[in-house]
């Protein structure tokens, strides 16, 4: 490779220090490595739909919405400031606000070598659903490597289901990952 | 046409003018062009307002609660609670938001307890979708115990003749069954965001006010002892109001315009002049229309046949309105169908949240600013919640019916 590896670690709440623990020691000495959170700007709209709710009661000068961004923003850089500390290296930050599985896959739109992304989703039904929906679609439509990583213990090989009985046929359009060849991603 | 004209403008507040710039010139003009008769609209008047008076005083006692530091302080408590469990956050915040709504009232979870919610998630370090729509939601469908914890409740509660106790005993059930069909829905809808480990311990902890909740559970405690004895429970409330705006204002914690800010008298105008206008609405054949769609026996399907009706009056019309509306004819076939009619007004909103007509013109009005469209979640969700809270809810209600008579 003749440009240092760019590298784009996408941080989120609940999973961020994990992912960063997993991912340190895969990092490249010399890979340029961007930490990158986007907070859902929905989140805000929707407690400001609920506010509209109460036709403006208590709403003047009351300013819901500009005050939860307010907040929103803090954790954001709080959670950015914190992860720079945790890789020990230096690192770029970016922090977005939008639709965040499209803020995702554009911040690795162009020159990014390496998307790494915690795994989400309910531990307790590993199946074809257990990647929320951001994460499956950053996983399904980032145009570079995806490494996706357990942010806690991954899971024993116990997990997996027993095979399926003798002449057992897959539905014809069952949903992905449960037919057809399995596709990693890592 | 004034109808809907006073709802568009109070959602859309065109030039951020209070709705009431919109509603009292609309009543106004009524009584004026003689289509709403005096002597209506002072019977009209008077029979809102107490309602009124009690509304000012339950939204002055919430927000000096807030003043207080309650909100700040039970945000600290779920933060150290939750020892940063997404499931066990969400948990809290779900009884947090329950108890709020039904003491407090709705408008006390959206406008106050909301943001305390989302800082602490802030705080703790993670995701706060389900805890957001947690607290959206439950302002409407955990709205249902008490006759304050929801403008509709209180209009509802003077119509149904009953006592503020027992309309508390009545609800408990379908209260807890509207939480718990909330609780699995939202559960289950979120499961892939409610994972991870927060922060544990984060930021200082704040002093629990005291002062601030013990008033308020005198006030709760007065609300059923006034009633036991036959007085406004209304009185309670301005009780609490008062008990704690002397202190606050003394000690400089809030200012008299404070106080004036949450007492929202343009808002209480608009309640008034809304009221005047359904009035006008209803005398002019609308309340024989509604007379036959509110049923008038307390059979099951009666019950949730009302429930129904009033949800979709909710969603197109919003529920002020709708319950407005709906009330006469409701009062006439008995407190169960009134209490029927209310579930589908508080829970309903869910569905849409201002009611259709006004969410239409809200996603509008957002395009215009060039702000983004909210996903298809909210609704998505409130297909999900709104139908099962319904049926659960109204079934609790004819067993509640049953039980406590």
């Amino acid at each position: 490779m003749m440009h240092p590896m760019r590298v784009v670690v996408w941080l989120v709440e609940g999973t961020w220090q994990g992912c960063l623990d997993a991912t340190a020691p895969q990092l490249p000495r010399d890979a340029h490595v961007a930490l990158l959170h986007v907070t859902p700007s929905d989140v805000a709209e929707v407690a400001g739909a609920a506010s509209a709710g109460l036709l403006g009661r208590a709403l003047r000068g009351h300013r819901p919405v500009r005050r939860l961004e307010e907040i929103e923003d803090e954790a954001a850089s709080a959670i950015l400031t914190g992860a720079v500390e945790r890789l020990g290296r230096d690192a770029e930050l970016l922090q977005r606000r939008g639709r965040v599985e499209r803020e995702v896959v554009g911040a690795v739109a162009h020159g990014v070598d390496l998307l790494v992304v915690a795994r989400d989703g309910d531990r307790s039904r590993l199946g074809p659903h257990s990647l929320a929906p951001a994460t499956r679609f950053v996983v399904d439509h980032a145009p570079c490597a995806v490494l996706l990583v357990w942010p806690d213990e991954p899971p024993g090989i116990e997990s997996m289901p027993p095979p399926p009985p003798p002449g057992h046929h897959p539905p014809a359009r069952g949903p992905p990952g449960e037919s057809g060849p399995p596709r990693v991603r890592q | 046409m004034l109808l809907v004209g006073t709802l568009v403008c109070a959602v859309v507040r065109p030039g951020g003018w209070p709705e009431a710039v919109f509603a009292v010139p609309a009543a106004a003009v009524l009584l004026l062009a003689g289509v709403l008769p005096w002597n209506e609209a002072q019977a009209e008047a008077t029979s809102l307002a107490p309602t009124i008076g009690f509304l000012a005083a339950v939204l002055v006692l919430a927000n000096l609660c807030d003043r207080y530091g309650l909100f700040e302080a039970t945000g600290t408590w779920m933060a150290t609670g939750s020892r940063g469990r997404p499931i066990k956050l969400l948990a809290l915040v779900f009884a947090v938001a329950s108890v709020v709504t039904a003491v407090l009232g709705l408008d006390a979870t959206v406008v106050l307890l909301t943001p305390a919610v989302l800082t602490t998630v802030a705080r703790v370090r993670l995701r706060a979708k389900p805890h957001l729509y947690a607290c959206t939601h439950l302002a409407n469908s955990a709205s249902l115990l008490l006759p304050v914890s929801n403008l509709t409740n209180l209009l509802a509660f003077r119509a149904s003749g009953l006592s503020f106790a027992r309309f508390g005993a009545i609800m408990t059930l379908p209260w807890l069954a509207a939480i718990v069909v909330e609780w699995l829905v939202l559960r289950r809808f979120f499961a892939t965001d409610l994972v991870g480990r927060g922060q544990t311990g984060a930021g200082p902890a704040r002093p629990v006010p005291i002062f601030a909740c013990t008033v308020v559970a005198l006030t709760l405690l007065g609300f059923f002892v006034l009633s036991v004895a036959h007085v406004d429970p209304a009185f309670a409330a301005l009780g609490g109001a008062v008990t704690l705006a002397v202190p606050a204002l003394l000690h400089r914690r809030a200012k008299v315009r404070d106080v004036g800010f949450a007492l929202d008298v343009p808002f209480l105008a608009f309640v008034l002049a809304l009221g005047l206008v359904v009035k006008a609405v209803s005398l002019h054949g609308l309340s024989s229309l509604v007379v036959h769609l509110v049923p008038a026996t307390t059979s099951l399907w009666s019950l949730l046949l009302a429930a129904a009706v009033a949800a979709v009056l909710a969603n197109v019309i919003n529920n002020l309105p709708a319950v407005l509306l709906l009330l006469p004819a409701a009062a006439a076939a008995g407190p169960g169908v009134v209490l029927a009619v209310l579930i589908g007004v508080n829970a309903g909103p869910n569905l849409t949240y201002v009611g259709s007509l006004a969410t239409l013109l809200w996603r509008r009005v957002l395009r215009e600013r060039g702000e983004q469209l909210p996903t298809s979640e909210f609704l998505r969700l409130g297909a999900l919640t709104v139908p099962p809270v319904l049926v659960a809810s109204t079934l609790a209600l004819w067993a509640s019916l049953r039980l406590v008579g």
